[in-house]
């Protein structure tokens, strides 16, 4: 009984967007202190997927390139940070493949400067025209039903809810929303955006999230690597506990050891 | 010549192909992506893609994100 459970931990392959990845915690590249420590988070999250932005060179100062931190087994998922219309989103989109490290594109488009929530109309047409040009399309999404619907019916490899605004670290504010998406949207639902603690993606994984990414939290650290190391394993134990199957919470005790017996 | 380059207007004596304009600014061919007029240039075109007046030159690379 043991060895069959633990198989099935060990089968526990999460396929997306073309590929079988063996972690469900997906990290980005943004805000270290130093890209010099990338390499180290990567191999102590065990993570798969890995986030980049695009920009304009700047020939004005000679910066490193994020690019020699990535191992070479990693899928790469740019995504259209920047954009503020559908159209914008495409053109990243194109530029970003155009890099040939493959047509994963996680799509952005944000107009609201302060709470960086993402335009799900504007999603929802990028997404529709980059499935076309064979792009596997991971959309950043308000936990919206409609849009999530229309962006399964445009061909989306997944659909990426926030938990909270980009990079507040205030965890899951959006839980009743995404687990309706959990519920109802038959692609993946990769939690994104607001995780601060492990805790927070161990709840949504829990909840029967695929996946989870996480940059800032894990960046901002004090110790990246130590703290990837503790969303893997939260991501993991959530995990596990969602195959498990949970049990039945009650409003009233139930014991835990025989109620028969007692010495008299 | 006066070229739009990463938002920067920049003046020409002489045309100058994308391959030499990168050679200068040392920048590695394979790190970046150009797009020229909103076309993408592959690189293998680099060598043979000449800048002209008013052109809108876009280089760009992979940063860190989120």
């Amino acid at each position: 009984m043991k060895e069959i459970k633990e198989r099935t931990i060990d089968n526990d392959l999460f396929n997306v967007g073309g590929k079988t990845l063996t972690s469900r915690l997906f990290i980005g590249t943004g805000k270290y202190a130093s890209d010099d420590i990338i390499p180290e988070v990567c191999e102590h999250t065990g993570a798969c997927v890995i986030t980049v932005a695009l920009r304009r060179v700047d020939f004005n100062s000679k910066t490193d390139n994020v690019m020699q931190h990535i191992p070479k087994h990693m899928q790469l998922m740019p995504n259209t940070s920047g954009a503020r219309t559908a159209d914008e989103a495409v053109r990243i989109a194109r530029l970003a493949r155009a890099m040939g490290c493959g047509n994963w594109i996680k799509i952005e488009v944000i107009t609201d400067n302060r709470y960086l929530l993402p335009d799900g109309y504007e999603t929802v047409k990028a997404t529709d025209i980059l499935v076309r040009e064979g792009f596997s399309v991971f959309p950043y999404i308000n936990p919206d039903l409609y849009v999530a619907r229309a962006l399964v019916n445009a061909g989306a490899s997944a659909i990426m809810p926030l938990g909270a605004p980009i990079g507040t670290n205030r965890g899951l504010r959006t839980e009743e929303m995404i687990n309706i998406l959990i519920e109802e949207i038959d692609i993946p639902v990769i939690v994104d955006a607001g995780i601060g603690k492990p805790s927070h993606a161990c709840m949504a994984m829990e909840a029967g999230a695929d996946a989870c990414l996480v940059n800032t939290a894990i960046a901002t650290s004090e110790n990246p690597t130590l703290m990837g190391k503790a969303f893997a394993d939260a991501v993991n134990a959530g995990r596990r506990a969602y195959l498990a199957g949970q049990a039945v919470a009650r409003q009233l005790a139930s014991a835990s050891s025989p109620l028969t017996g007692f010495l008299s | 010549m006066l070229v739009t380059i990463n938002g920067e207007d920049i003046n020409f004596n002489k045309s100058i192909t994308i391959e030499n304009f990168l050679k200068e600014k040392d920048i590695d061919t394979d790190a970046v992506v150009v797009e020229l007029n909103k076309q993408i240039i592959p690189s293998e075109d680099y060598k043979t893609t000449y800048l002209s007046n008013k052109d809108i030159l876009e280089i760009l690379r992979f940063v860190g994100g989120g």
